[in-house]
């Protein structure tokens, strides 16, 4: 039998301060670069349009620029997709009525430049001011809706306490990938979007886990004398295997996207890779540590309020 | 316990069965999304605004008319706003008179009445501009499948969204701006008078007379290829429009060398109207004014009886056949507007899908590798169970008709490293009753009785995530979630009737079991 961890019995509950502090400064870096660089979103979201184009040559982005600058549509975003032969050009709404026809506009400037050679239009998107603003609306309403359902779910299935943990756990992990985009200026688009919809799936998974296993023991014996932390550090330890194993599978998956799925892929690839090691953690560290803050906070309240009423060590509804 | 098997045995020979059927053969029952086989996506908005103004500007006309039939005098009559018309009586005395016709038009309510200055408002009735709007977006909807079964595209999709929007997909087109142009256009073919007395310089510095309106004619040298826009004023109200057509067909321009032209036919109405119209308008010149436009305005010479009449305007053959296509298949109510387009070549989609095989394949490579390395024999039983999973994610896609798109894609190779999930729960809890020193048999029963709670838990978290998606997403996104939910139900299916199928087979039978292999 080959085992990761033979019988884990680490400290995770009991040095979750430092976790704390990790956390807290990983969301204020991202709060931080999301708030000074903000997000780079996709025409999806703020309308416009975007050509993408397969050159012969490799060429030159001022090139390109020049070939642009024909129709005055120099200052367009120019990248290289990809491979140095596939270019995208994104132009804002601003540049007036006409924007649906600009990628036959575009083609023909281009054609104009010697420089470039022969090229091939693969792809032209127009999403107009409308649509943009309407699915801009309904990103911010889809990871809403399914906060709510997870925190809804958790509290009728185990107890609100756990509910709130698991959607500030996911909460978390969706500031530290949108932190992530914003500090490495990639593209909020609804690839993108569904991305970070999985992971909020797939974060309170592991949360789930380890709280079914918590009510299951806590079901099976009395426990006393055992504190709620360290309940909660045998569930954890006790899944700890199984969330391993399947955050590695999730995230074979996700690099095999990220290095060979092709560009297109690539951000939607890069939110699941950073968000299968953020929902890893965050399971333990923030669903897990947070429920045992609260219910020490609670019992402490409880204790202070009716000295002498509970004993310690009788068994607590907590969960 | 053998009798159960067997049932079990057949519940998964059967799903196996099925889904093979469903999947064969796979290139014709797999949809590609329009981002894998190359096409033009559109989203067009009718503008329901625009065919609510100009149905009461007809209301208007028409009140006009029963006013003028009862010898009522009118000193104004024009539309304000969208939907309703003021009216203002050349003497208040006809003021009963006037309002009984008005009570005719049951559509519109009557309001901002002015007796003595014999003034009234005309307001068309909220329900009946929604209707109209409804009709307008119905009717547009079916002219666009109209224009694009004669433009002739492989299995167009053309569906109603939301209130006011169309969805047009087209796969595997070649010419995608010719399409979109021939889908967008009004199309509204309209006959008027010139109005001969009018001075057409004097009409574009904005003196245009009551009754009249200025359109342009383009003009292009041939030589220079400049172009030049000629003013033309003509009489407001159409005197027949493209809706009394039966036939518009393209021939050569006998009049122009290497210029086409479209050769029209109107129905008996159509063809009683027009030969009325040039019998009294002998010597005046009657415009061919399209979407706005002026094609021609030929000297009536005479009256034209056989309902014939040709459209001329230094057309290439392209553009005649494209006006031929859009004239029989009819105006649209209201114009469209493009609201998002989405335009995929068809090296790009082969590029995709090359890519998103590469992705599935090596996911699942790694995780097929893992879990063997892992788990051992279970290892190969849960990888046996993955492949069964992707069958019946692929046959699930086919047999509802889903389209695959490449972030579908991308949820198939996610689903492989989530569906191992399922097993990995299963057999961490094995081997955690084989720890505490319960026998193989018992272990794996408890193994798989106690983490199916867990299980399902976990696996309905995700599938709501997904059903939100579903609802929330556009075409690509869409298929993303129907792979993740179909693959997460599979997976559910597969991990508790087929690896427990396989591991009472294995381990269950009558031979004694000292150990498992996980």
């Amino acid at each position: 039998m080959i085992e990761i961890f033979h019988n884990p019995s680490y400290n995770f509950i009991g040095r979750r301060k430092w976790a704390y502090l990790l956390s807290a400064l990983m969301v204020l870096v991202g709060l931080i670069s999301l708030a000074t660089q903000g997000l780079q979103y996709d025409i999806d979201f703020t309308g416009g349009t975007l050509v993408q184009v397969r050159f012969e040559q490799s060429p030159t982005v001022s090139a390109i620029r020049a070939g642009l600058s024909r129709i005055n549509l120099g200052d367009a975003i120019i990248q290289q997709f990809g491979d140095p032969h596939e270019y995208i050009v994104r132009i804002p709404l601003t540049h007036g009525a006409a924007a649906e026809e600009l990628g036959k506009r575009v083609e023909a400037a281009l054609g104009q430049e010697q420089a470039l050679g022969k090229f091939e239009v693969r792809r032209v998107e127009f999403v107009g001011p409308q649509v943009g603003k309407e699915l801009q609306l309904q990103a911010i309403y889809a990871v809403l809706v399914s906060l709510a359902g997870i925190l809804l779910y958790i509290a009728l299935r185990f107890d609100l306490k756990g509910g709130v943990a698991a959607v500030t756990a996911v909460f978390h992990d969706v500031i530290v990938c949108l932190g992530m985009l914003s500090l490495f200026h990639r593209e909020f688009s609804l690839p993108v979007l569904a991305a970070l919809l999985t992971i909020i799936g797939f974060s309170v998974n592991d949360t789930i886990v380890a709280y079914d296993r918590l009510r299951e023991n806590r079901g099976k014996q009395a426990q006393k004398g055992i504190s709620f932390a360290d309940q909660m550090n045998v569930a954890v330890n006790q899944t700890l295997s199984r969330t391993i194993l399947t955050s590695l599978t999730v995230f074979f998956s996700a690099a095999i996207l990220l290095f060979f799925g092709g560009r297109t892929l690539q951000d939607f690839a890069l939110v699941l890779f950073v968000g299968v090691i953020t929902g890893t953690y965050s399971t333990v560290y923030v669903a897990g540590a947070l429920v045992v803050d609260w219910t020490q906070y609670v019992e402490g309240r409880l204790r202070a309020r009716k000295k002498g009423m509970v004993k310690a060590g009788e068994p607590r509804k907590i969960t | 316990m053998a009798r159960n098997l067997r049932t079990r045995a057949a519940i998964v020979l059967i799903v196996l069965i099925a889904s093979v059927w469903a999947l064969y053969p796979p290139k014709k029952t797999i949809n590609l999304g329009l981002d894998l086989q190359g096409g033009i996506h559109l989203v067009l908005g009718v503008e329901t605004d625009k065919h609510v103004a100009s149905q009461t500007d007809r209301a208007a006309e028409d009140f006009k008319a029963a006013l003028d039939r009862r010898g009522i005098g009118v000193r104004r009559i024009a539309r304000e706003g969208l939907q309703s018309f003021g009216v203002e009586l050349a003497s208040p005395q006809a003021w009963n008179d006037a309002q009984s016709v008005a009570a005719e038009f049951q559509t519109f309510e009557r309001g901002g009445q002015d007796q003595a200055a014999g003034r009234f408002t005309m307001t068309m009735r909220d329900r009946e501009a929604s209707r109209l709007a409804d009709d307008a977006v119905r009717q547009g909807l079916e002219t666009i499948r109209n224009r694009v079964d004669q433009f002739g595209v492989a299995e167009p999709t053309i569906t109603r969204q939301g209130t006011d929007r169309i969805l047009i997909q087209l796969p595997g087109l070649q010419d995608p701006e010719r399409a979109k142009a021939l889908i967008g256009r009004t199309a509204l073919l309209e006959f008027k008078l010139v109005d001969e007395n009018a001075d057409a310089q004097a009409a574009v510095q904005g003196k245009v007379p009551e009754g009249d309106e200025l359109v342009y004619q383009r003009r292009v040298d041939k030589q220079t290829k400049e172009e030049r826009r000629v003013p033309y004023v003509v009489q407001k109200r159409a005197l027949l429009t493209g809706g009394e057509l039966t036939r518009a067909d393209v021939g050569a321009d006998p009049n122009s060398p290497g210029n086409w032209q479209v050769a029209i036919e109107f129905t008996p109405n159509g063809t009683r109207v027009f030969g009325e119209i040039t019998e009294q308008n002998v010597g005046r010149h009657l415009a061919i004014v399209l979407d706005g436009n002026l094609y021609s305005a030929p000297r009536i010479n005479e009256r034209i009886p056989g309902g014939r009449a040709v459209i001329t305007g230094q057309f290439t053959v392209d553009d005649a056949r494209d006006l031929a296509i859009v004239l029989r298949a009819g105006a649209l109510p209201a114009p469209v507007k493009i609201l998002e387009e989405r335009t995929v070549g068809p090296s790009l989609g082969a590029d995709s899908i090359r890519q998103g095989m590469i992705a599935i394949a090596g996911s699942a490579a790694m995780v097929f590798l893992f879990m063997v390395f892992y788990y051992r024999l279970s290892g190969l039983i849960a990888d046996i169970a993955l492949i069964l999973n992707l069958l019946i994610l692929l046959a699930c896609m086919a047999g509802f008709g889903a389209t695959l798109t490449l972030p579908g894609i991308a949820g198939i190779a996610l689903t492989i490293g989530m569906a191992v999930d399922t097993n990995i729960l299963i057999f961490e809890r094995i081997r955690e009753e084989l720890r505490v020193g319960k026998t193989p048999r018992s272990a794996i029963d408890a193994g798989f009785n106690r983490a199916l709670r867990t299980i399902i838990d976990t696996h309905l978290t995700v599938m709501v995530t997904a059903l939100i998606l579903y609802n929330f997403g556009t075409g690509p996104v869409k298929g993303f979630a129907v792979s993740l939910f179909v693959g997460l139900a599979a997976s559910l299916f597969t991990a508790y009737f087929f690896t427990r199928l396989l591991f009472d087979v294995v381990y269950m039978g009558r031979r004694k079991v000292a150990t498992v292999s996980i």
